[in-house]
């Protein structure tokens, strides 16, 4: 186990159980009335809600930034989250959003950007413009989506439905059940394993496109590999909270100083950091003393955009 | 045990280009720009899908070959020196082994030393010189151990005592039967340091035997038009226009 992966799991053990008792209330086992209910079916999966969409969020981002050899990838880029978030919008609109349907919907969604991203970037004559496509298609299919999912919005039929889009948008972990964690886990789980399995090849492609291929790495299994594990990790995050950005484009740079940089040093450390980014930030939300709770991926966002802004000035003075 | 290719062509590329690589050799491909020496070498690497002709490694066509024991097999250094993340010298040198699927140390420690690295292993990439970085980049290849270096230009960006400092490694590994296949702008360094030279030119092979007499004036006025001579010894020749 690397020195990374052993300081976000140390904080992660220290941070899950502390995040049960804070919220509007907070628990105090022995006093507060009801405590176990809260915590079994309230706080507890949503805690784990949390850990999962965060792991998914984090280690596909990692894994987006070794493909793309850019620290300014996202999972987002892919117009997979867009496209999840359109297929759940088009359950909402046609209102045939039950606990089941909702996720469904969401994870059609997101397997539909794949099936059109892999159409459109998988099969390219020449490998070196493989990712230079795969990133413009991916880009294109977001913005797509992003204007159906307005579509959607603005002939929603009536204000109510149209404000529960909206809410369900901006992503959210209040009021999951077990039934959201039984469905996100095991597919993010998986997900993140097909991550980590794509983390050698990830390592060959530091040296470019031709080397990677010249050390025995196949750039369209890679290909499918990554749009398979980030559908699935990403898909089914969006499926059960809606959008929550940035935790793929933060996590990887608040892990990569304590990795020796290779993406597949980053890939387990980002998984449990980005659990614990999502984690806290939830915590934070339910915490602050607002009349309705901070939407988990408003907040995200609050801290996303600037820290992105950062990455950039940044990045213009190592230019300069 | 060599690596030969017949008759291969790459639509706008190359033309009908047999030749047959010997191993425990130096051999450089030369040619002016656009001529086709990186397409060649991409295919000899198995990098590249070629139209017509197949290249084939001690007489089985690499394209059978799983990419990773292609992988062993023939070792490839691209021009461009990409290096996306900031890793260490060791951890640079060890994605050599990645084909074997093992950490390799040792294979990893004799590469760092054959390159004269030794000391900088722990040092991160971007804080080596230009000459570093295209040792370390040589003790990647190296790593893997292959019975065949195939590298595009590995001299282009070198100062002269780097240029001689590679060339000496490069000379190591044929020694002990490596095939080295280099594309090389620099006449004069073909000329003294390979064993055998391949000219091509308009997409064709011009000219393919020991540097003498491939690098012939005739030979150099027909390829790449102009006017030379050839000063000195063989073995340590200059070159100066007419």
């Amino acid at each position: 186990m690397t020195r990374a992966t052993l300081i976000f799991a140390a904080l992660l053990v220290v941070a899950a159980p502390l995040s049960l008792l804070a919220g509007r209330v907070w628990v105090d086992p022995e006093v507060t009335p009801n405590a176990m209910a809260i915590l079994a079916e309230l706080r507890l999966p949503r805690a784990l809600l949390a850990v999962v969409i965060g792991a998914g969020l984090g280690a596909a981002g990692a894994a987006m930034q070794g493909y793309l050899r850019n620290p300014l990838a996202d999972p987002g880029l892919f117009g997979i989250a867009p496209g999840a978030a359109l297929g759940a919008v088009i359950a909402l609109y046609i209102g045939v959003a039950s606990a089941w349907l909702l996720p469904l919907f969401a994870l059609i969604g997101a397997g539909g950007a794949m099936a059109l991203l892999a159409l459109i970037a998988g099969r390219t004559s020449s490998p070196a413009h493989g990712i230079a496509l795969f990133t413009l298609a991916g880009m294109m299919i977001a913005s797509l989506a992003g204007a159906l999912t307005s579509l959607a919005i603005s002939l929603a039929p009536n204000a109510f439905a149209m404000s529960s889009i909206v809410t369900w948008l901006m992503g959210a972990l209040t009021d999951r059940s077990w039934a959201d964690v039984w469905l996100a886990a095991p597919l993010t789980m998986a997900g993140i394993v097909l991550l980590w399995l794509a983390g050698r090849s990830l390592d060959a492609l530091t040296l470019g496109e031709q080397a990677a291929r010249s050390l025995g790495v196949r750039p369209g299994r890679l290909m499918a590999l990554l749009m398979l594990s980030t559908s699935l990790t990403v898909g089914s995050g969006v499926a059960v909270a809606g959008i929550i950005g940035f935790v793929g484009l933060i996590v990887p740079h608040l892990v990569r100083p304590l990795t020796d940089k290779r993406p597949s040093s980053l890939i387990v450390p980002s998984a449990l950091a980005g659990a614990l980014l999502v984690l806290v930030a939830d915590v934070v939300c339910r915490l602050l003393p607002l009349v309705t709770e901070l939407r988990l991926g408003i907040a995200l966002s609050l801290i996303g955009a600037p820290f992105f802004l950062h990455l950039l000035l940044r990045m213009r003075r190592g230019l300069a | 045990m060599t690596l030969s290719v017949q008759k291969l062509t790459v639509t706008g590329r190359l033309e009908d280009v047999t030749v047959t690589l010997q191993p425990g050799q130096i051999t450089a491909i030369c040619g002016p720009n656009g001529a086709g020496k990186s397409t060649l070498l991409a295919a000899l690497a198995g990098l590249l899908l070629a139209d017509e002709g197949e290249v084939r490694l001690d007489d089985a066509p690499l394209s059978n070959m799983h990419p990773r024991e292609r992988a062993k097999a023939i070792g490839f250094l691209p021009q461009s020196g990409e290096v996306a993340w900031d890793v260490s010298v060791a951890s640079l040198v060890a994605l050599g082994r990645l084909p074997h699927g093992d950490a390799g140390k040792f294979a990893v420690a004799q590469a760092l030393a054959a390159t004269d690295l030794g000391d900088l292993a722990h040092r991160p990439v971007s804080t080596l010189s230009g000459g570093e970085k295209a040792r370390a980049l040589l003790a990647r290849v190296l790593a893997g151990e292959p019975r065949w270096i195939l590298a595009d230009e590995p001299l282009a960006a070198l100062d002269l005592a780097h240029q001689l400092a590679m060339l000496r490694v490069l000379r190591a590994q044929a020694d002990h039967g490596v095939g080295v296949v280099l594309v090389l702008h620099d006449l004069s360094l073909a000329m003294n340091h390979a064993d055998r030279v391949i000219v091509l030119g308009e997409r064709c092979v011009k000219a393919d035997s020991a540097p003498e007499e491939a690098l012939s004036l005739d030979v150099i006025r027909d390829v790449w038009g102009v006017e030379v001579r050839w000063l000195g010894e063989p073995n340590s020749r200059a070159l100066v226009t007419s």
